[in-house]
C-alpha cells in the first residue's frame, strides 16, 4: 500500500519524538546545577595542608621543573621556628600558576615529593584579564583545616629538625 | 720527553704519559669511572671505593722476564680483586674494564652502601640538580635499597662551619674532599674528621670557625649537598638560573666567573644574581676563587644606587634627562682645562674613552688611589705565556711588601703551589702573612728598609732561571724601583716579570693606557688638593672627597665637578653635573689583570634605571664638546683602544673570547669529577706583549 506508507513513518518519527518528551534529559541546568566529575578529573589545582595547618609544599620547584607548559613558577624561603610555613626547612615564598597555559597534564602532581600540589575538581575558570589568570599562593592554598592553624605558626624549637617531612610511607 | 705508556681502556688504545692514574687516561678518551673522594687536583686517597674496576695486565714469565703469548698477543692476567682507578697508574699492556659485569656490580654496591646513611633531601637541598651523588646513583646505583628504612643514621642537619657555610652532617658521605682541599690546596688545614665509623663528622677547628678565605670552594667539590653556602641558601633551583661569564671585579688576580641569574619574584620581577661561581682557567683562578669574588659581589645590587642623571640647580642637583647632563658637563669642559681621575674600577673601554676625552681637551688622565710605580709593570710586567702554574723549582718569587693572602688571595694559592713545587719564595714584609710558611727566607723589615733588603737579596734572586717578583700596599717608590731592577734584561720573557698587587681589578689597565699617578711618590693624597685647582674635574669611578675631608675641601675650588658613579657618593654630592653609571655585571667591557692578562665580562642582569656604560658616557661628553670618541660599543672601543696603543696590537674582542681545551675538564656531565665550577666557553683573554720600543729603558737615572 503505497499511498499509507509516509503516513506509517510520521507516525513512528513523532512517536520516537513523544517517548524522548517523556525521558529523563541528559543535560543538566548548569551553572545552577553541576555534575560530579570522575575520581580520575583533573581540574584547578589546590595547594594542600597538614591536619595542624602547616603547608605540605616544601618550596622545591620540581612542579615547576616536570610541567611541559612552563605553567608554575616557584621561589622559596627559608623556615624558622618562629615564621613556620611546612614542616621542613625550606617553603614556597612565591607560588604562581598560570591557569591559561597549564594544559592539565598533572604532570606537577606526580612530580611533587609531598603530595602537595593535587589537581582538584573545579573546571570554572574564566577570566577577563589575562592576569587572572595568573593564581597566587593564596589563592591555590586550600582552606585551614578544623583544628588547624593557619600559617605562618611559631613553632616549638627541636620539633621540626628534618630537612623533607618524613612521609609515612616512604614507598607511598 | 715524558715517556708514554700505552694500555687498553674498554677496547680503547689509549696513550698517556707513564705515571698517570687510570682514571684520568679515562676522562682523557672521554670514559667515565665514577668517583667521589678523587679530585683531579689532588692526590689520591682512595677512600671511596667509588672507582672500582677490573684490571688486566700482561703476564711475564718468571724464567725469560718475557710476556706469555697465547694466540700470538700478549695472555692478559686479571687479578682475583677489582683496583681502584683512583689509585692505580697506568702501565704496558694494561687492560682496563670500567663496565664489566663485576665493575658495574661493585660501583652499585658502593652506592648502595654510601645511600644507606643519606637522607632524602634531594627536593629541598642546594646541590640538587648538580650533585654527584645524585648522578651518580642514576647512572651507576641501584634501583632500590635492601636496607631498612628505619635504620637510617640521623645527624646534625644545620650545622654553621663558619658564618659562611652550612654543614649538612647527615649528607655527608666521608670522601674528605674538603678537608684536603683546605689542608693542601688552601694551606688552611682548617676542617677534620672526628669520631669514627657511622659517626664519623666533619669539624672545624680554627677560631674564628673556618678560618679561610677560600673556604667556598668546597661547597663546589663536595660531592654531596653536605656543604653549602649561606649566600645562596635556598635562592633558587640550579637548572632555573641563567648563566652569563664575568671577571671578579675585587681585585687585580682576574679570576674567571659565572655568575648565575633569575627573574625573582622577591626583588619585585627583576632579573637579579643569585651567584658567583668559579669559571675555568688554568692560567689565571684554576678552578677557584675566594670568598671575597664568591660572596662580595652584592654592592651591585645595593638599592642606593644612582638611577638617573643630575644636575646642579641653584646649588641643588636636580634630577635631569640625559641629554641635558650632557649638554651641562660639554658646556663645562669645552675650553677649560680638565683634569680626569679615574679608577682602576673602570674597564680598559672606559679608561680608553676618559684617557681621550682628557687628551682631545689638552688635560690630563690621572689614576686615583693608586701604588707607586704603576708605569714599571709596562715595561717590566709580565708578558704572554706567563702562567704562575709553570713556575717550580730553578724559579724564584720575591713577594716585597705585600700581603697576597688577604690582597690577592688567588696569587696566594698559586705562588703557595709553586714554593711547593721548589720555587724559591723570599717574603719581604714588615708584618706576618699566611704566606710566610712556604717561604724560603723570609725578611721582616719595616717599610724604609725594604727597598735595600731587596737590594741585598738580588744575587740570589737574579740567579733563578725565571723571577717573578710581586710589590703591593706598603710598597714605596724605592721599592718598586729596586723591585723592576732585579728584573732587567728579563723584559718580555714568558714566566719572568714584575707584578703589582693593586688595590682595583683594573689598575694595571689604567697603567698601560698611560695614566698617570696621582702622586708619583705616594700614590695620591695632597698632591690631588693641588691638582684640581681651578680646572673642571672630571671624576669617574672616584670618590675623593669620601675618602678625605681635606679633598672634599679642596674640590669646592675647582672650576666645575662631572662624576661618574654607581653611588651618590660625598663626591659626587659636590658635583655640578652626576651621571649614573651601569655596575661590571651589567654590560660588557674587558679588565687588564694583574699579570697583563685582558679578559672580558659579559651582562648578567639589564641595566639599573637610566644608566649608561661609562664608556658610552665619556663618548656622550667628548662629542658635546666637539671631539670624536667611540662609544656605541664596548667592542667598537676595544678595536680603537687595540689600534692606538701598542701593547694592545691584534687583541679584539673575538681574540679575548677564544679557547683551547684545558685540563682538568670541568663542567659538562663531569660535576662529579672536577666538581660544579663552570667550564670556560667565554674566553681565556690574551696576555699582552711588553712593548719592545719601551726596552732600553732608565729607571731614576739609573741604567737598568
Ligand atoms: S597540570 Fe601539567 S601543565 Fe598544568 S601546571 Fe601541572 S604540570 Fe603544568
Ligand atoms: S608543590 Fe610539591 S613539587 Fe611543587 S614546589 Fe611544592 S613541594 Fe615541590
Ligand atoms: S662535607 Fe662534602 S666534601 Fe667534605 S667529606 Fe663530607 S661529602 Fe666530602
Ligand atoms: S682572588 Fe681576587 S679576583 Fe679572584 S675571586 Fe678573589 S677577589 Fe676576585
Ligand atoms: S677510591 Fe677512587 S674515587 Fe674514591
Amino acid at each position: 500500500m503505497p499511498v499509507l506508507e509516509p503516513i506509517v513513518e510520521l507516525a513512528r518519527g513523532l512517536w520516537t519524538t513523544l517517548r524522548s518528551m517523556a525521558e529523563k534529559p541528559v543535560t543538566v541546568q548548569y551553572p545552577e546545577q553541576k555534575r560530579p566529575v570522575k575520581p580520575r578529573f583533573r581540574g584547578r589545582h589546590v595547594l594542600k595542608r597538614y591536619d595542624n595547618g602547616l603547608e605540605k609544599c616544601i618550596g622545591c620547584a620540581l612542579c615547576a621543573a616536570a610541567c611541559p607548559a612552563d605553567a608554575i613558577f616557584v621561589e622559596a624561603s627559608e623556615n624558622t621556628d618562629e615564621e613556620r610555613y611546612s614542616p621542613g626547612d625550606r617553603y614556597a615564598s612565591t607560588y604562581e600558576i598560570n591557569m591559561l597555559r597549564c594544559i592539565y597534564c598533572g604532570f606537577c602532581e606526580d612530580a611533587c615529593p609531598t603530595e602537595a600540589i593535587v589537581l582538584g575538581d573545579n573546571y570554572e575558570l574564566s577570566f577577563t584579564d589575562r592576569r587572572e589568570a595568573i593564581y597566587p599562593k593564596e589563592m591555590l592554598l586550600e582552606p585551614v583545616p578544623a583544628g588547624g592553624a593557619p600559617t605562618p605558626q611559631k613553632t616549638e624549637p627541636g620539633k621540626f629538625t628534618r630537612s623533607v617531612p618524613e612521609m609515612k610511607d616512604p614507598a607511598d | 720527553m715524558t715517556k708514554t705508556v700505552t694500555l687498553t681502556i674498554d677496547d680503547q688504545q689509549v696513550t698517556v704519559p707513564e705515571g698517570t692514574l687510570i682514571v684520568n687516561a679515562a676522562k682523557m678518551v672521554g670514559i667515565d669511572i665514577p668517583v667521589f673522594c678523587y679530585h683531579p687536583k689532588m692526590e689520591p686517597v682512595g677512600m671511596c671505593r667509588q672507582c672500582l674496576v677490573e684490571v688486566g695486565r700482561p703476564a711475564i714469565d718468571r724464567a725469560t722476564g718475557q710476556p706469555v703469548l697465547e694466540d700470538g698477543k700478549p695472555k692478559i692476567q686479571f687479578g682475583p680483586k677489582l683496583e681502584t682507578a683512583c689509585t692505580t697508574p697506568v702501565s704496558e699492556g694494561m687492560v682496563v674494564l670500567t663496565h664489566s659485569e663485576k665493575a658495574r656490580a661493585a660501583q652499585k654496591e658502593i652506592l648502595e652502601f654510601l645511600l644507606t646513611s643519606h637522607p632524602l633531601d634531594c627536593p629541598v637541598c642546594d646541590k640538587g640538580g648538580e650533585c654527584p651523588l645524585q648522578n651518580l646513583t642514576l647512572a651507576y646505583g641501584p634501583a632500590e635499597s635492601r636496607f631498612l628504612y628505619s635504620e637510617k643514621h640521623h645527624a646534625e642537619k644545620h650545622v654553621p662551619l663558619g658564618d659562611k657555610i652550612w654543614l649538612d652532617r647527615e649528607r655527608c658521605i666521608q670522601c674528605g674532599r674538603c678537608i684536603r682541599f683546605q689542608e693542601i690546596i688552601a694551606g688552611d688545614p682548617v676542617l677534620s674528621f672526628y669520631q669514627r665509623g657511622r659517626d664519623t663528622d666533619i669539624i672545624t677547628h680554627s677560631d674564628p670557625p673556618f678560618d679561610s678565605i677560600f673556604s667556598g670552594n668546597t661547597t663546589d667539590i663536595c660531592p654531596v649537598g653536605a656543604l653549602t653556602t649561606a649566600d645562596f641558601r635556598f635562592g633558587a633551583r640550579p637548572w632555573e638560573m641563567k648563566a652569563a661569564a664575568s671577571i671578579c671585579s675585587l681585585c687585580p688576580v682576574g679570576c674567571n666567573l659565572t655568575f648565575n641569574t633569575r627573574r625573582e619574584a622577591k626583588a619585585g620581577g627583576k632579573v637579579v644574581i643569585k651567584r658567583a661561581m668559579p669559571r675555568q682557567n688554568e692560567q689565571v683562578n684554576e678552578i677557584w676563587i675566594c670568598d671575597r669574588g664568591r660572596f662580595n659581589w652584592h654592592y651591585v645590587e645595593d638599592p642606593s644606587r644612582l638611577t638617573h642623571p643630575l644636575v646642579k640647580k641653584d646649588g641643588k642637583l636636580e634630577k635631569a634627562s640625559w641629554s641635558a647632563a650632557i649638554e651641562a658637563a660639554g658646556n663645562q669642559v669645552k675650553g677649560n682645562q680638565v683634569l680626569v681621575v679615574a679608577s682602576g674600577r673602570l674597564s680598559n673601554e672606559d679608561l680608553f674613552n676618559l684617557k681621550q676625552l682628557a687628551d682631545g681637551l689638552g688635560g690630563e688622565a690621572l689614576l686615583y688611589d693608586s701604588l707607586p710605580g704603576g708605569e714599571l709593570t709596562t715595561r717590566y710586567g709580565v708578558s704572554a705565556g706567563t702562567n704562575l702554574g709553570d713556575l717550580g723549582a730553578g724559579s724564584a718569587i720575591l713577594v716585597a711588601a705585600a700581603d697576597l693572602y688577604h690582597e690577592a688571595p688567588i696569587w696566594y694559592l698559586r705562588v703557595k703551589a709553586a714554593a711547593e713545587r721548589g720555587a724559591n719564595l723570599v717574603i719581604v714584609n714588615p708584618e706576618a702573612t699566611r704566606l710566610d710558611k712556604y717561604a724560603k727566607k723570609l725578611v721582616r723589615c719595616g717599610k724604609d728598609e725594604a727597598a735595600a733588603k731587596v737590594r741585598e737579596l738580588a744575587a740570589e734572586l737574579t740567579a733563578a732561571e725565571n723571577l717573578v717578583v710581586f710589590f703591593g700596599r706598603t710598597a714605596d717608590r724605592n721599592l718598586a724601583e729596586d723591585c723592576a731592577a732585579l728584573l732587567q734584561g728579563r723584559e718580555g720573557r714568558a714566566n719572568n716579570g714584575l707584578i703589582g698587587v693593586w688595590p682595583r681589578a683594573n689598575d694595571q689597565g689604567a697603567w698601560e693606557l698611560g695614566y698617570k699617578p696621582v702622586d708619583p711618590s705616594t700614590g695620591s693624597g695632597q698632591a690631588l688638593a693641588q691638582a684640581v685647582k681651578g680646572k673642571v674635574v672630571y671624576l669617574a669611578a672616584a670618590d675623593p672627597a669620601g675618602d678625605d675631608p681635606q679633598l672634599a675641601e679642596a674640590l669646592k675650588g675647582a672650576k666645575a665637578v662631572i662624576v661618574q658613579e654607581l653611588f651618590p657618593t660625598k663626591t659626587a654630592s659636590l658635583a655640578d653635573v652626576v651621571f649614573p653609571a651601569q655596575a661590571f655585571t651589567e654590560r660588557d667591557g674587558s679588565y687588564t689583570s694583574g699579570e697583563r692578562r685582558v679578559q672580558r665580562f659579559y651582562p648578567a642582569t639589564p641595566p639599573l634605571g637610566e644608566s649608561r656604560a661609562d664608556f658610552a658616557i665619556a663618548a656622550a661628553v667628548a662629542a658635546a664638546a666637539g671631539l670624536e670618541v667611540e662609544g656605541r660599543s664596548a667592542l667598537l672601543v676595544m678595536d680603537k683602544l687595540a689600534a692606538a696603543v701598542p701593547a694592545f696590537v691584534g687583541i679584539s674582542y673575538r681574540k679575548l673570547a677564544e679557547v683551547t681545551e684545558q685540563w682538568p675538564i670541568v663542567g659538562r656531565g663531569d660535576l662529579y669529577y672536577g666538581g660544579t665550577t663552570y667550564e670556560n666557553r667565554q674566553g681565556l683573554g690574551v696576555q699582552l706583549n711588553v712593548s719592545t720600543f719601551k726596552r732600553s729603558n732608565v729607571v731614576r737615572g739609573r741604567a737598568l
